[in-house]
């Protein structure tokens, strides 16, 4: 062997443990307003600068500061925080809901509504979205309809996915909300084929898809962002980094030697890199994007940068691989918080207006809730057992033609 | 199977969880060449915890989180597995190990093959498989029939802890790929496909008596669960258990025999027995249309054509995905093995 340290194989750490004292020290951000921002026809090359820092538009005082306040009308801004609460409490209600067995599973975005809720308003009806399990305030925003949300995740008579999907993983193709699946990072090609396709017919739609930190070390990430670049398609492909996968750190996505949208480098793509609690810096970042795509500059790869306040999902406990407390310790706050203190600055918004909609958003999903129970929870009432064997081809074949008729049904 | 009887003297109740665990443990005791990776593996010790205090007991390096890449984690398991170590690596659900389908089948199936003997990939893929726990169509699926079809990968189906443990450590030892699948139905205890039940646990099962130290069930030699004369049920993973039951509710003589691994196959033991009864029913979890119940009734009536009475019979999920809200529809418990075993001896 040569005369030299002999080679160790490294294998990430996260900086704390349960147990440890939380520090987000490590993280690096700049004011709100520090970063620049550039023409939306700038060309690619001249903005390598973005992807390191964090484009950020509310400061701590919760005022909208810099070149990328969006001057947003204060009933749109309403319109947001009225999306993310009914996210949160709705999550809670969800959460319980599954606790008492009335649900097989549930996922909370607790933490992460800002990015669904700027962005379905961002973008337009035509649009489509290629959503993960965390974005229901994207059909919060856009008013699906609650109970149809309850009956899915309770499984029973009115699913409107007839049961055949897990809870939350839902499909609402009116409210440009692609069907989702457990596998992760399958559909960032789709978003790319979606936006292609739009580009062929010479329409205007864009596509806006979604992974997780965890995902893109996924193969389908990188095939997704090598066809956005060679056909320059009409699209924005959003990496969420909520800093964990399960319990594995973003650390094992490869964040302890690059950001997230500085892998939109390597594919010729600009890379923004925003901060994913700032409802506003989400409406700006997606806006340009959404710009930049529809003017035929191709795709923009956004990294929101965020933090799951909650567990995976409701088959997880967090405290046994994080610190308990390392969510209270998020230096980017909580996004509701944050726009809440932006509209009491703005003096379009007081803590018992605040109060008045968390009563009415509760009482609200206290009906539907109810409604859903009407109908029946999981295993207390199901869609007619005829829809497992239909939509697996347009028309059934004679195999499952047999098995109904061996079921006697 | 080989006991190593300096090992073995102490015995105790385990589920499947913890014997599998235990076949970690040892090997990992065994050989420092042997190591194990997958997605939360680490520190969290798996989402089913089949890799629990691991990490802790030796090392960062030795049991470790991976990136989200299931392509990623076969890759590199086979590029250790050529320079000379034994990676047991784990995909979180088998539903997710289809982006690594290609490393299995054009890289581990051959890679010994078409170096004519210069490389080889001596890698055990753990994933737990199979429905039974509203996981939806992405975390119920049984897909050994794909691995089955794909010469050069041997693949493992345990249905209780002792041969859990046993078919593991075998696998590791294994100088070829091994799909090795874990019916995660069973991980608490025995399931008989029948979910009003009161669930049971592992404890008071004969095969839930596990020896603590080092031993081997070899990969290819089936089980007889139940003899009987009357017809031959083939089955493995959890469908042994449903199976059973069944046999148990008909009062039927039948032959129950686990078959522990698909790839090897016991064909001695299958063609043995089906001479013996005459009849032959075949059950899998899977959906039945190019099923592995295709090749083994194949099978039994190239090798036992002039034996048989009846009809190679064949119990499977239905042609569907997994539907979330219909499990217990779809899967074939013992309302549709009970009729099928009649019919077999009706013809």
């Amino acid at each position: 062997m040569l005369n030299i340290p002999r080679l160790q194989l490294h294998v990430p750490e996260p900086p704390a443990r349960p147990g440890d004292p939380v520090s987000f020290d490590h993280i690096d951000i700049p004011a709100a307003g520090a970063v620049r921002r550039p023409d939306t026809a700038a060309r690619e090359e001249d903005m390598r600068d973005l992807p390191y820092t964090l484009i950020r538009v509310l400061d701590d005082e919760g005022r909208a500061v810099g070149p990328w306040d969006p001057k947003l009308d204060p009933a749109v801004l309403l319109k947001g925080l009225r999306a993310m609460l009914m996210t949160r409490l709705f999550d809670d209600r969800m959460f319980r809901a599954h606790r008492q067995g009335k649900t097989s599973f549930y996922m909370k975005s607790t933490g992460e509504e800002a990015i669904g809720a700027a962005q379905s308003l961002v973008l337009g009806a035509g649009d489509m979205s290629f959503p993960t399990y965390r974005m229901s305030a994207w059909l919060m925003a856009r008013d699906y309809p609650l109970l149809d949300m309850v009956n899915q995740i309770f499984s029973n008579a009115d699913d409107p996915l007839h049961g055949k999907q897990l809870p939350i993983l839902t499909s609402a193709r009116d409210y440009g909300f692609y069907s989702i699946s457990g596998n992760l990072g399958s559909r960032f090609g789709h978003a790319v084929g979606w936006a292609m396709a739009s580009a062929y017919k010479g329409d205007d739609k864009i596509a806006i898809g979604y992974v997780g930190d965890g995902t893109t070390a996924e193969g389908g990430v990188h095939e997704a962002m090598t066809f956005a670049s060679v056909y320059r398609a009409p699209a924005i492909l959003c990496i969420t980094n909520n800093q964990w996968a399960i319990s594995s750190y973003s650390g094992f996505a490869g964040a302890e030697a690059t950001t997230f949208a500085a892998r939109a480098i390597a594919y010729g793509l600009p890379g923004l890199r925003v901060d994913g609690n700032d409802f506003l810096a989400v409406w700006a970042a997606t806006q340009w994007a959404a710009d930049r795509a529809r003017t035929n500059h191709g795709t923009t790869v956004i990294e929101l940068f965020t933090y799951r306040a909650e567990g995976h999902s409701t088959s997880d406990d967090p405290t046994k691989y994080r610190p308990a407390d390392e969510a209270s310790h998020w230096p980017l706050g909580d996004p509701i918080a944050r726009l809440k203190q932006h509209l009491i600055a703005i003096g379009e918004w007081d803590e018992a207006r605040h109060e008045a909609l968390v009563a009415e958003l509760t009482e609200t999903i206290r009906v539907a809730v109810k409604a859903g129970e009407a109908v029946g929870t999981l295993g207390k009432s199901k869609p007619d057992v005829r829809h497992m064997f239909e939509g697996i081809f347009k028309e059934p074949d004679w195999r499952h033609i047999e098995q109904r008729n061996e079921m006697g049904i | 199977m080989a006991l190593d009887t300096a090992n073995t003297i102490s015995v105790r109740t385990m589920n499947m969880i913890q014997a599998l665990n235990s076949a970690l443990d040892v090997s990992l005791a065994h050989d420092p060449d042997t190591l194990i990776f997958g997605e939360d593996v680490g520190y969290f010790g798996g989402v089913f915890r089949v890799t629990d205090k691991l990490q802790e007991k030796y090392g960062l390096t030795r049991c470790f989180d991976t990136p989200i890449s299931e392509g990623g984690i076969i890759a590199t398991a086979i590029g250790m597995g050529a320079y000379g170590l034994r990676p047991v690596v784990e995909i979180q659900f088998a539903d997710y190990i289809l982006p690594a389908y290609d490393q299995l089948v054009s890289e581990a199936a051959r890679l010994r093959y078409r170096s004519n003997g210069q490389f080889w990939a001596p890698i055990t893929v753990r994933s737990p498989y199979g429905g039974g726990i509203f996981g939806g169509q992405t975390h119920s699926q049984s897909p050994e029939a794909i691995f089955a079809h794909i010469t050069g990968l041997k693949t493992v189906i345990p249905s209780n802890p002792y041969d859990a443990k046993g078919l593991l450590i075998a696998a590791i030892e294994c100088d070829d790929p091994v799909i090795f699948l874990e019916p995660k139905r069973l991980y608490n205890g025995p399931f008989e496909g029948r979910p009003d039940a009161q669930v049971k646990t592992w404890a008071g099962h004969p095969m839930a008596e596990v020896p603590e130290g080092r031993y081997t069930v070899p990969l290819g030699k089936a089980a007889t669960v139940r003899e009987g004369n009357d017809v031959t049920v083939l089955a493995y993973g959890t469908m042994v258990h449903v199976a059973l039951s069944a046999i148990e509710e008909t009062g039927i003589d039948a032959e129950l025999i686990d078959l522990r691994s698909i790839v090897p196959l016991d064909i001695d033991a299958i063609v043995a027995s089906v001479k013996k009864t005459g009849r032959c029913l075949i059950v899998h979890e899977a959906s039945k249309y190019a099923g592995f119940g295709g090749e083994l009734s194949a099978l039994v009536q190239e090798r036992c054509f002039y034996h048989l009475k009846s009809a190679v019979r064949r119990v499977g999920g239905w042609d569907t995905p997994y539907p979330h809200a219909f499990e217990w529809d779809y899967f074939p418990g013992p309302s549709r093995i009970v009729p099928a075993l009649r019919a077999c001896l009706e013809d």
